[in-house]
């Protein structure tokens, strides 16, 4: 590629706001999400207060979240079993903006819980495990001790649980 | 040259010209317009036309970040497409290295001779800000309520990462301020630079250990291959750069059931694609590399699972200047997603086209400083699933 000029050509900010026929266009589009049979008794084990995996009754995963069948056998998962509320931290973020891009006001820390589901070993490549938020000052998510560090879900109050994956609050440190 | 072990090919494949846009944010040009400059320019360096042109590939990633739906066919005209048949493959951010890929089973097969790849993307008309757009990729049901951004994703692994391979962040800002300096000699880059560890460290923190500068940015841009059978090639060009392997796999989506510090998904297409081009020893037998590179821990990840590099050392190599332009196993010279820019599936085919510009010794002030014989480059997408990887010769 020895050209030096390429097609194409660049705006500043103030002149793409003074084009002519500038369209702005915001999209309004509403979705109803069904969960599906197995998301549904797992949303319903949380309101609960009971993590639900699903085991495959021919390579004997345990998963978590649930699957209606085995990934890698492609089985129909049958038995339901009700799985420790209890893990360790295999990655955690501290996350300083919101969805949209804007400053937060009190940074998130968020990571992904290893659950203490026997069966897999446990410097495996896969395990069962949840995604949510942690209940660990920022700065100590930041320490190298929040990497392997026990943790336990943080319920709602009874009441005030809907079916949802927010009736855990966190995962806050077993102390 | 190794066996080629896939007996039902039916035709060799090669590249024989290339062509992209500058990347930039705000291009005044339309998707369609952006396309149509790419893949004219690609056409011109085969000395083709568009009636040489049999069938046509498109990539493009999701809809929503141009903003018009059916983007395949949007694109069409622009591609030169009219008329011919066209297929768009969409694999998230993979995309950019499965047109080629593409490409390739519609000649291999027999199917086409010559194939116009094209990929665009136009990532700045989206507001506030295009990785709200993203939104739209996660689980619905089990997590979207926890209103979770893009970044996340990537801290989770960057810090996965740091934490199994004991990687700092400093180590992997390193990468960051090698691709913008390489990109210093691209005609294309939208973010080259000359800058320091110090300010990938200073810049502003998104989701730690993420920072702005360990990202690539919001980007506009289209890159276009011109690929053909062997008859074809032999006929227009003295130097065609073949493609002698291409592999594409997927791992589990769920992410929150597997290892994040090692890119199995990767992996998995890499041996593929090196099973195809008979290469038993990558860290050996590659010369250059295009790993795909949206943020700066993700080009030490792809080094390893391109298995460039042993898992977990891809940093301490990098320290010692091994993936440098003058390195033993130089890696983005073309200065990569961070320095030239990320418009997603342009990007990925920009990187295939740095790698028929080396193989051609055509790539001037970028030109890697060893002999190049083989070169590999990948992209990654989906939700953080999906490989694609190619490898070319010449």
């Amino acid at each position: 590629m020895s050209v030096s000029k390429l097609p194409g050509t660049k705006l500043s900010s103030k002149e793409m706001y003074s084009l002519p026929g500038l369209v702005e266009s915001a999209p309004q589009a509403k979705y109803d999400f069904s969960a599906g049979p197995t998301i549904s008794r797992f949303l319903q084990g949380l309101k609960e207060g009971k993590i639900l995996g699903r085991k495959c009754p021919r390579c004997g995963r345990v998963y978590v979240p649930p699957r209606d069948y085995c990934e890698y056998c492609h089985v129909a998962l049958t038995n339901w079993v009700e799985v420790p509320d209890t893990g360790t931290v295999h990655t955690a973020v501290v996350s300083y903006i919101s969805v949209r891009r804007e400053r937060l006001e009190k940074p998130e820390v968020i990571g992904v819980i290893r659950l203490d589901v026997p069966g897999y070993p446990p410097n495996g490549y896969e395990f069962a495990g949840l995604f949510h938020r942690l209940c660990v000052p920022p700065e100590e998510a930041m320490s190298d001790e929040v990497i392997g560090m026990k943790v336990r879900a943080r319920w709602k109050p009874k009441e005030q649980r809907t079916g949802s994956i927010l009736d855990i609050e966190c995962f806050e440190p077993v102390r | 040259m190794g066996m080629v072990t896939n007996l039902f090919v039916k035709d060799r494949v090669a590249i024989v010209g290339a062509g992209i846009t500058t990347f930039m944010r705000r291009a005044l040009e339309t998707p369609r317009e952006l396309a149509w400059e790419a893949a004219r320019m690609a056409l011109d360096q085969a000395g083709l036309t568009l009636k040489d042109v049999d069938c046509v590939v498109i990539g493009s990633a999701p809809d929503t970040f141009d903003g018009v739906h059916l983007k395949g066919e949007y694109l069409a005209d622009g591609s030169g497409a009219i008329r011919k048949p066209m297929t768009r493959v969409y694999v998230g951010g993979g995309t950019g290295v499965f047109v080629p890929v593409s490409a390739w089973w519609h000649v291999a097969s027999g199917l086409c001779e010559t194939v116009l790849a094209v990929g665009e993307e136009k990532m700045s008309p989206a507001h506030p800000h295009p990785q709200y757009v993203f939104r739209y990729i996660w689980d619905p049901i089990i997590h979207r309520p926890l209103e979770p951004n893009l970044i996340w994703i990537f801290a989770m692994e960057m810090r996965r990462y740091m934490a199994k391979c004991g990687a700092k962040k400093e180590d992997i800002a390193l990468v960051s301020v090698k691709n913008k300096r390489n990109a210093l000699d691209n005609p294309a880059a939208q973010v080259a630079a000359n800058i320091t560890v110090d300010d990938v460290l200073k810049s502003e923190t998104l989701v730690w250990p993420v920072q702005e500068l360990d990202i690539s940015p919001v980007t506009d841009g289209a890159a276009a291959l011109v690929i053909t059978s062997e008859n074809v090639a032999r006929q227009v060009t003295d130097s065609p750069v073949w493609i002698e392997g291409v592999g594409f796999t997927l791992d589990n989506q769920h992410w929150e059931n597997r290892e994040l510090a090692f890119p199995r998904y990767l992996n998995y297409a890499a041996r593929m694609a090196y099973r195809m081009a008979g290469i038993e020893r990558p860290w050996k037998e590659i010369d250059v590399a295009e790993p795909y590179d949206p943020f700066d821990y993700k080009e030490l990840h792809h080094i390893e699972g391109l298995m460039l590099a042993r898992p977990c050392e891809a940093w301490k190599l990098l320290k010692e200047g091994y993936f440098n332009r003058d390195g033993e196993l130089p890696t983005s010279p073309s200065g990569g997603l961070l320095g030239v820019g990320n418009p997603i599936a342009a990007a990925g085919v920009m990187k295939v086209a740095e790698l028929f510009w080396q193989l051609r010794y055509e790539a001037g002030k970028r030109q890697v400083k060893r002999p190049v014989h083989r070169a590999v480059a990948n992209a990654w997408g989906d939700l953080m699933q999906a490989g694609t990887v190619i490898v070319l010769g010449n």
